[in-house]
């Protein structure tokens, strides 16, 4: 019965279907490394397809519209970084009213742009590589999407392991207090931080509108950006464990979607919300028994920080 | 003054600090000599900890100047002080338990060097100054003392002028003291300045050449330690005289809270599990059970209060075992605890004293009836912790937050002492509150033990455990030795019941 499934197609297809979860996830992950719990990713991702979306289909470059796209996302993490860092908010309740803001903010934005077709993304010319058996297909026919990520992925694990940026962006999230008396502006480091969690997390919904969809209905992002926010929680803060957790939902997703092509007699429900199940599964198994030192939590994650002491 | 001193390295002049609602320095002036160990000697809110801040560049002075080696100096920040010359060793380290030592050091530098360099030179120095430590450990397996070795090898890799150690010695052992003051020995030996501040005063004596003595922020006297007895120099930084605790030699009566063979896996992050510790506390009598932080106190305080459960057979209060029942239970059984932690532990911060004193008073008060609360009796209740501890407070509807640490500290030891309790646990009870208050906090303890309760006082304060302790137990790495008279224990057996210097018996030899 599963015999109608290609494997080659569906690994290819997994990494297609995870880019935007990997590149919120590791854009949260940076945030939370800094002690930041930015719950806003779903409006940030949001806010980067519309705005990704209106920059490519006003400039017919999808290029400009990637960089719209992050834009967007980080102008509005900017404004969760006004609330909490400056003006010291709840981070739950911000990041929840920042994700709800978003939602609205998209569909007002996006009323104009239902039902056009954005310009396409191609592929990247790999020549003969790409006719390969099996690996051709898995590894050398996407878009250029597919292979950043990855890169930032590896980028973002070299810059917290073995710069000094990143050895005080880790401080900043075990201890505030030790931080800021050695001299670290921890503020400032939180805000650039969120912004460039804001910046991924817009770059991952401008995939979702630009390639993945391609064209804008209200509410695209239909839940990733908390997916996201649950990767990060299963790669317990570690850059290539978030890259294996987003390939991992991104094939739960695709699996799905070839099962009910195959014809699977399941209910259709079972098989959409088994993402999201096999994600509080995973999440049960990761925490249970273990304290928050062993799953690595930055020790000041969700706390806001006053200097005044 | 030493006739051998050398160059002015620098001066503080009239600086002035002051917060809303109270001023913390207050036209401050004193100088430090290159090579000269200088106390800075006060209680707690004395000002101490913020004319260093300003010193180490953290804060800045409202007015007031101060002079580097004869130029005006005025770091913005701690990166400027770190470049003159000053390094800093935090009262509460600034560590980050989650990163390895070398990540630590390269943390407080301006321009750390390589990590596999780092760490070479990491070892080197520690070895040269009896420091031993291991650079690819992380610092949250890390003894408080080892601790403490990785903040002062982060300040000697930067070769500072003038080293700032903000109390440095109320973590460590008797033994783990002596190394310290061999290596702080060794620098001045080299021409480093030090400035150390402190409230122990035979420390001060036996290694400072001058002192500051600041009473609510403003310098009340300078002296020479040596030329003064310990006494002297406690009457000038409280500015009146002490009377020590009275004690009434009680008789002891049965045993009232037994603790056998208790094994406990911590619950908290980087902290200690407890191993078989056995003890009994009879009918009026208090155990002082001592110990460097982080050796298992917050989890045998937890333990005892109920908020972790155990087999039942483990605790036993007058013989009933009580190990599997939680707090509310063993209140009822008679069981009163005061943990560590004032704010979030002990006292919700943003509660009034009224909410605050039913939460813990509401079973032994009987404050609540068939559901329903008593306000009435809980606001007396309240206002009896108020009077009978000398909380000072505008009233009892303020909440637990707003008072002053002692202040609080005086409420929640309070509010457990006036429930009539037969056993009594108490974590740390007089940090960080003033020497009057921490003596009418300690009479009280007295009191309650004369009357007949059984008092256990976890402490690391270890003046304070030999004052009102008739028996004496240590725990190191969550077990505990065999309780002991007080009477005829010498520092050094106390010393070496904490754990000795934690593998360190091998520094300094021959130095």
């Amino acid at each position: 019965m599963f015999g109608s499934i290609d494997p080659a197609l569906l690994i290819s297809a997994l990494m297609v279907a995870s880019v935007p979860i990997l590149l919120a996830a590791i854009g949260e992950l940076v945030v939370e490394r800094a002690g930041v719990l930015n719950l806003g990713v779903e409006g940030m991702m949001i806010m980067g397809a519309i705005c990704g979306f209106i920059t490519a289909v006003e400039s017919g470059s999808p290029a400009l519209g990637f960089i719209g796209g992050a834009a967007g996302g980080a102008i509005l993490s900017l404004l969760f970084a006004l609330l909490t860092q400056v003006m010291q908010a709840n981070q739950v309740a911000s990041g929840l009213a920042l994700t709800l803001f978003g939602l609205g903010l998209s569909s007002l934005l996006g009323q104009g742009y239902v039902g056009i077709k954005p310009p396409l993304t191609g592929s990247v010319p790999f020549g003969p590589l790409a006719d390969i058996p099996f690996f051709g297909k898995v590894l050398f026919s996407h878009d250029p999407f597919v292979y950043l990520s990855v890169a930032i992925v590896a980028a973002v694990w070299a810059f917290l392991k073995f710069t000094r940026g990143g050895l005080i962006l880790r401080a900043v999230g075990e201890s505030h207090d030790a931080a800021h008396a050695l001299g670290y502006k921890v503020q400032r480091i939180r805000l650039l931080a969120i912004l460039f969690g804001g910046a991924m997390a817009g770059l991952g919904g401008a995939y979702l509108s630009l390639v993945r969809v391609p064209q804008w209905v209200d509410g695209i992002t239909a839940g990733a950006g908390w997916i996201a926010l649950a990767i990060v929680v299963f790669a317990s803060w570690r850059p290539w464990r978030a890259l294996l957790g987003a390939w991992l939902f991104g094939g739960i997703t695709q699996l799905q979607l070839n099962l009910q092509a195959a014809q699977v007699p399941i209910p259709v429900e079972y098989l959409s919300m088994s993402p999201y199940l096999i994600t509080i599964l995973v999440l049960v198994v990761m925490s249970s028994g273990r304290g928050r030192a062993s799953l690595n939590a930055p020790a000041c994650l969700g706390q806001n920080f006053h200097a005044a002491r | 003054m030493n006739a051998n001193a050398g160059a002015e390295l620098l001066r503080i002049d009239g600086v002035t600090k002051a917060y809303p609602g109270v001023i913390a320095n207050s036209d401050v002036s004193f100088s430090i000599r290159e090579g000269e160990v200088h106390a800075l000697l006060g209680e707690n809110g004395a000002g101490k900890s913020t004319l260093v801040k300003m010193i180490y560049g953290l804060i800045k002075p409202d007015s007031g100047h101060m002079v580097w080696r004869g130029e005006a100096y005025a770091p913005a920040k701690p990166s400027m002080a770190r470049t003159a010359g000053v390094a800093m060793v935090f009262q509460h380290f600034s560590l980050f338990e989650a990163l390895d030592v070398a990540e630590n050091v390269a943390l407080g530098m301006e321009n750390p060097p390589p990590m596999r360099e780092l760490a070479a030179r990491i070892r080197a120095v520690s070895e040269e100054y009896g420091l031993p430590l291991d650079p690819g450990r992380m610092v949250g397996d890390l003894s408080a003392g080892e601790r403490q070795r990785v903040e002062i090898i982060r300040c000697l890799l930067q070769s500072p002028k003038l080293l700032i150690m903000d109390e440095p010695t109320s973590v460590l052992t008797p033994q783990e003291v002596e190394i310290l003051f061999e290596t702080l020995r060794k620098l001045k030996a080299e021409g480093t300045s030090i400035l150390y501040i402190s409230h122990k005063l035979e420390e001060i004596r036996s290694l400072c050449d001058e002192a500051t003595i600041l009473r609510r922020g403003k310098v009340v006297a300078t002296c020479t330690p040596r030329e003064k007895t310990a006494r002297e120099l406690a009457e000038m930084m409280v500015g009146a005289t002490l009377t020590p605790p009275e004690r009434r030699a009680g008789e002891k009566g049965e045993v009232a809270l037994g603790v056998s063979d208790l094994s406990l896996a911590s619950p908290i992050p980087f902290g200690t599990s407890l191993k078989g510790i056995s003890f009994a506390v009879s009918k009026g009598e208090v155990l002082g059970i001592a110990g460097v932080a982080g050796n298992g106190q917050d989890e045998l305080l937890l333990a005892l209060s109920g908020e972790i459960t155990t087999e039942p057979d483990r605790i036993r209060i007058h013989s009933h075992p009580v190990g599997d029942l939680g707090p509310v239970e063993r209140r009822k059984a008679g069981l009163v605890a005061a943990p560590e932690e004032r704010l979030g532990h002990a006292a919700a911060p943003n509660m009034s004293l009224t909410e605050n004193a039913l939460l813990s008073g509401a079973v032994r008060k009987g404050l609540t009836r068939n559901g329903f609360i008593d306000w009435a009796g809980t606001e007396s209740f309240a206002r009896a912790i108020i009077e009978g501890f000398d909380v000072r407070t505008p009233g009892t509807h303020v909440a637990a937050r707003a008072l002053s640490g002692g202040n609080l500290q005086k409420f929640v030891i309070g509010r457990e002492l006036m429930q009539d309790p037969e056993v009594i646990v108490i974590n740390q009870p007089t940090w960080g509150v003033d020497a009057a208050a921490a003596a009418s906090i300690r009479q009280a303890i007295l009191d309650r033990a004369a009357a007949g309760a059984a008092v256990v006082v976890i402490s690391q304060d270890l003046d304070e455990l030999l004052e009102i302790a008739d028996t004496f137990a240590a725990l190191n790495e969550g077990r505990m030795t065999r309780p002991r008279p007080v009477e005829g224990l010498s520092i050094e057996e106390i010393g070496l019941m904490m754990g000795g210097a934690h593998g360190m018996e091998v520094a300094h030899h021959g130095a």
